[in-house]
């Protein structure tokens, strides 16, 4: 069946003929094709990198109604790559900026806005509106949330993620294919797998697969299944812009699947920090910290300290922290016997959260000295002790 | 009997950068190993501590899921490429809160 049945197609006006002439003369997706797109309701979760392109071309292609759901404001930082956002947007709130976007480009569009943060308490109020949920979340609890609330409402999730320069893209339908869960069934913990924030990510990769998105949201509404064509259900698309490389591997639907699988646990939304480990991480053994300013006090008193500097050539290269031992994240482990544990140490990285890890990771493999934390990092260092350094 | 393995790049940090690197195995299981002989750091990204696959990483095999296939003990054929896929999330700093 259609996702947009017979009796919900909307009427063209004459307007909407001259706009979407080049989708009317085409036909797979023709008169009928845009009146299931002029009915669709499509729910946008996240307007950052992935929903910036999905909200621009699911505007322009006439998808009648757009629902928008981001908590956030817009920083400079966000417009190397989101580009429905634009510089006078600065401390927006996103979902206004991308609304006005949207009206610029579309005016006959619907936006529902959502300045919200998606949670258990509203995500199936919220998605229950609609036909379609494009997935540009940028974190692990959201993605599960999102997971869950499309399969117990019967909703296709059209899914993007993005890491540095690859992307994957997919649909998860459970009526027709695997969750989100069957491909992941337990997400990793906090520290594990780096996030973007401090792993970086190229500006274009984002605009990529957030167009696959797109296209893959405008097939469902189409149906091009049933017109020679192929959805992604069931197959994971992997994208790596560096090497310039697509590739596709094939998803199966896991009989064990908690949510959509033969016997499902769960049948209702769960705490989904919780389930990613936020919580579990507050629990564990604290590591200690010291200020920027505490710091340079034990330095300039003359204390015998190990200052060792995890972070990337590249970062250090923006940035060199003077007389720091310079240790990548990636090889503690291996040169774990170049520390002294005799001597206290000190971990430094961009924000004061890598370090952490770190320090974990050396507990982990057995090192016994004494490990603090430069709290907020190089960029706490270049704030309270040296000005002249950046803050990037 | 050689393999490639295939680094993806939220995993590069622990491999001196290098998204291809080539070892001689013939399951999953010793491939992975060897990966970690070579790089210990990446060791708690792949295998929990029961020496389990972790589940937020995929390992494929001539474009198929090796974890309703054998895991570990999964076999490669010779020249055969494994790849890696972990869950990303992508944007979001870390530690930052729902
Ligand atoms: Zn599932």
């Amino acid at each position: 069946m259609s996702l947009i049945p017979e009796n919900r197609l909307a009427e063209l006006s004459g307007d909407d003929v001259k706009r979407y002439s080049r989708h009317l003369i085409l036909p797979e997706v023709g008169w009928e094709g845009q009146q299931r797109l002029k009915a669709a309701k499509v729910l946008i979760v996240g307007t950052g990198g992935l929903g910036a392109p999905l909200a621009l071309y699911l505007a322009a292609a006439g998808v009648g109604t757009l629902g928008l759901v981001d908590f956030d404001t817009v920083e400079a930082s966000n417009l190397q790559r989101q580009i429905i956002h634009s510089t006078r947007d600065i401390d927006r709130p996103k979902v206004a900026s991308a609304r006005d976007r949207i009206r610029g480009i579309n005016p006959d569009i619907k936006v529902i806005t959502h300045n919200t943060r998606l949670s258990s308490a509203n995500a199936l109020e919220i998605l229950r509106n609609y036909d379609v949920v494009a997935d540009g979340t940028d974190n692990f609890p959201t993605r599960y949330l999102v997971n869950d609330a499309c399969v117990l409402l019967g909703i296709p999730t059209v899914y993007g993620s993005i890491y540095q320069f690859e992307g994957q893209a997919s649909v998860f339908y459970a009526k027709k294919g695997p969750c989100y869960r069957c491909l992941y069934p337990a997400p990793p913990p906090p520290g594990l797998v780096p996030s973007c924030g401090e792993g970086g990510v190229l500006g274009v990769l984002p605009g990529i697969i957030g167009c696959i998105q797109a296209n893959e949201v405008i097939k469902l509404i189409v149906d091009a299944d049933e017109h020679e064509g192929r959805s992604l259900i069931g197959r994971l698309l992997l994208f790596d812009a560096w090497q310039l490389k697509f590739r596709e591997l094939a998803l199966d639907k896991e009989p064990a699947c908690p949510i959509c699988g033969e016997q499902p646990t769960i049948h209702d939304l769960v705490d989904y920090e919780e389930f990613c480990g936020l919580k579990r991480e507050e629990a564990e053994v604290p590591v200690k910290a010291i200020s920027a300013r505490d710091l340079k006090a034990r330095l300039d008193a003359g204390d015998r300290i190990q200052l060792i500097d995890v972070r990337e050539p590249h970062e250090r290269a923006i940035f060199q922290f003077e007389g720091a031992k310079a240790i990548p994240f990636g090889q503690l482990i291996r040169r774990k016997e170049e520390f002294n544990p005799e001597i206290d140490a000190v971990f430094i990285c961009k924000i004061g959260q890598r370090s952490i890890y770190a320090i974990r990771a050396l507990r982990d493999a057995g090192y016994t000295g004494r490990m603090f934390n430069l709290k907020d990092g190089s960029n706490a260092w270049a704030r309270d002790v040296d000005p002249s350094l950046p803050q990037y | 009997m050689s393999v490639t393995i295939q680094i993806p790049s939220a995993l590069r940090a622990f491999t001196e950068r290098k998204s291809e690197i080539a070892v001689e195995a013939k399951t999953v299981g010793e491939a992975i190993t060897a990966l970690t002989n070579l790089y210990p750091d990446i060791r708690p990204h792949l295998f929990e501590e029961e020496g389990k696959l972790r589940s937020f990483i995929n390992v494929y095999v001539a474009g198929k899921n090796v974890r309703n296939a054998g895991g570990v003990e999964a076999a490669i054929p010779d020249g055969e490429t494994l790849t890696l896929v972990p869950a990303i999330a992508g944007g979001a700093p870390l530690g930052v809160r729902l």
